[in-house]
């Protein structure tokens, strides 16, 4: 059940609330009445209303006082992938069953302090690991987006698969994602909505549950680029506390949201032209170039000759990390504990029943290239192929400022396609992961429909510490794309 | 490159996670296809490349060597599956 309430953009609802024409306890209770009538998406893992109404009712009082934060009274939908203090954190597995942090994340820890309302915990691909939400131990989300006139559920993408979800079915006013191989990008494109993964040490990574530390970053998913840049602003910054996180001031990504473009340089990778690539897609992204050069803008063909080995080098680095990285989960001091006959069995056994198929096949891969005898030809070589694809931007970036691309493949596919080939699955990712191995900013906008009538998104790609200029490409592509249509069923 | 069930067990072993009969089998299948489709990599001349480890040159930023949080048992315990006063309890380790 949307209401006039729930199809406000951030920034609108932001203007209403100042207005004093809209109180954050009506905005917020829209928001928790269209959640509840949208449980058949199961976007949510956990809602938390009451500490919604709680937290709403503050910021009314806060705003009474006239003591207002840039984000007060905005309700948002968190990933479960946060570390929230005292409200349940899953990470889409049962093996953090119960789990109850005592801490919050620095991420949402900003942008409650900003005094935005959490609205709940959404669904994910278990440990971030996926492409479709369907391996979260919670069951699929369901994009809120059809075919048009058929009832066929598709996927909303992953692992920011509730985020999206709960942003395009009007559930939230936006929500934070994850981004480690593509996971706020293409799950935004598959619903239609805005995702941007900022530059690698942009956000905290602290309270954060960790799947590829050296790919992992969180970052803002919602209706508009304006919005986005109005979350990144609150949630980027230094942190004490993530020794990767970078002190560099935070600029007003939201001032650079209309900016002129005029004479800046559009790069578009020839190696991205993909074998097979469907023609609405190549379309679009011609469609996207001719925006930019009206906008002003030159597009300059540039090369990144190693985007090809970018999927098999990510799929080395990242299970390794995640290997190491849950190798915490050992049913010892928190979450799950499924008793054994001794110590190793215990441990055998909580892990056997604690991860799903896709974490139990990750873990291994990444054992296995770490493993003696195998870490140089397969860990040091992905290592070494990583530098590659990272020097390939460089020098891009010397010819463009900012790069223009598809952001996934193909249009969101029907739930359980593709589940019994991995590599068919990893294959959606074959935009998006590159930008991770390189650590840069990018953004995924909604551009057009597919012959389906399905939203597809553009991919715009930044340098380091460069969002501005990611904002500012996007939102030129959003304004001249006019993307306003609504998941069917949405429609007034 | 082709994983037998053996490999398989010995990894899971390392991994510290049981797998049943069919999901070994299931795994040998994946872990083969993965590791055929990742040996592409092979066709990239690195020899002169040094493996990138961090992405971003962020200096680490150094502080005081002093306790900054802490003391709190009951946060540090809360979600343990078995206690007993301020101890985890666990399997018995020494035979």
């Amino acid at each position: 059940m949307t209401s006039e309430l729930t199809r406000l953009t951030l920034s609108g609802a932001l203007e209403r609330l100042s207005r004093r024409e809209l109180s954050a306890v009506e905005l917020t209770a829209a928001h928790l009445d269209a959640m509840a009538a949208a449980r058949e998406l199961n976007a949510f893992i956990t809602e938390t209303p009451d500490c919604a109404l709680a937290m709403a009712e503050a910021s009314d009082a806060r705003r009474a006082r006239g003591e207002v934060g840039p984000l007060d009274g905005i309700p948002l939908a968190v990933k479960d992938l946060f570390c929230t203090s005292d409200v349940l954190t899953t990470a889409g597995s049962r093996i953090l069953d119960g789990f109850r942090p005592p801490y919050e994340s620095t991420v949402t820890a900003r942008l409650w302090q900003a005094g935005a309302v959490c609205l709940g915990k959404t669904n994910l691909d278990e440990f971030a690991m996926g492409s479709s939400n369907m391996t979260s131990a919670f069951g699929p989300v369901r994009n809120p987006w059809t075919r048009p006139g058929e009832n066929e559920a598709l996927v909303p993408g992953g692992s920011s698969g509730g985020s999206a979800a709960a942003v395009a079915a009007r559930l939230c006013l936006g929500a934070t994602g994850t981004d480690t191989g593509g996971s706020i990008r293409q799950p935004a494109a598959f619903t239609g909505t805005v995702g941007l993964k900022p530059t690698y040490g942009r956000c905290s990574r602290w309270g954060i549950v960790a799947f590829a530390s050296s790919l992992d970053q969180a970052g803002p998913m919602a209706r508009t680029v304006r919005d986005c840049a109005l979350l990144l602003e609150v949630i980027a910054g230094y942190d004490p506390k993530d020794s990767t996180s970078a002190d560099l001031p935070v600029p007003r990504f939201s001032a650079a949201v209309g900016r002129s473009l005029a004479g800046l340089r559009i790069g578009v990778p020839r190696e991205y032209r993909v074998d097979g690539m469907p023609d609405e897609i190549e379309r679009l992204w011609q469609a996207g170039a001719a925006w930019l050069r009206d906008a002003g803008c030159e597009l300059v063909e540039i090369s990144l000759p190693h985007t090809r080995y970018a999927l098999p080098t990510y799929y080395i680095i990242a299970p390794a990390e995640a290997s190491s990285n849950l190798a915490r989960y050992d049913g010892m001091r928190y979450g799950l504990r499924v008793q054994g006959d001794s110590l190793t069995d215990t441990y055998m056994a909580t892990r056997g029943e604690g991860f799903g198929a896709e974490v139990k096949r990750r873990v291994l891969i990444g054992t296995y290239v770490l493993s003696a005898g195998y870490y140089d030809a397969y860990y040091l070589k992905a290592q070494r192929v990583r530098r590659r694809i990272a020097d390939d931007f460089t020098q891009g970036f010397e010819h463009c400022d900012a790069i223009l691309t598809p952001t996934a493949p193909s249009a969101a596919f029907r739930a359980g396609e593709k589940m019994d080939d991995p590599v068919a699955m990893y294959l959606n990712d074959v935009f998006t992961v590159p930008v991770n191995l390189a650590g840069l900013p990018a953004i995924s906008v909604p551009a057009g429909l597919s012959d389906d009538g399905l939203p597809l998104g553009l991919q715009v790609i930044g340098r380091p510490w460069d969002e501005e200029t990611v904002f500012a490409v996007a939102a030129a592509l959003e304004s001249a794309a006019a993307f306003d249509h609504l998941p069917y069923g949405l429609e007034a | 490159m082709s994983i037998d069930q053996a490999t398989v067990a010995r990894i899971a072993a390392l991994a510290r996670i049981r797998l049943t009969d069919a999901q070994r089998e299931a795994a040998a299948v994946e872990l083969s296809r993965i590791l055929d489709w990742v040996a592409q990599l092979d066709e990239v001349d690195t020899s002169a490349v040094e493996p990138l480890r961090s992405v971003m040159p962020i200096s680490p930023t150094l502080r005081e060597d002093i306790v900054s949080d802490g003391g709190r048992p009951e946060d540090v315990l809360r979600n343990a599956p078995q206690r007993s006063g301020d101890y985890f309890v666990v399997p018995k380790v020494v035979e």
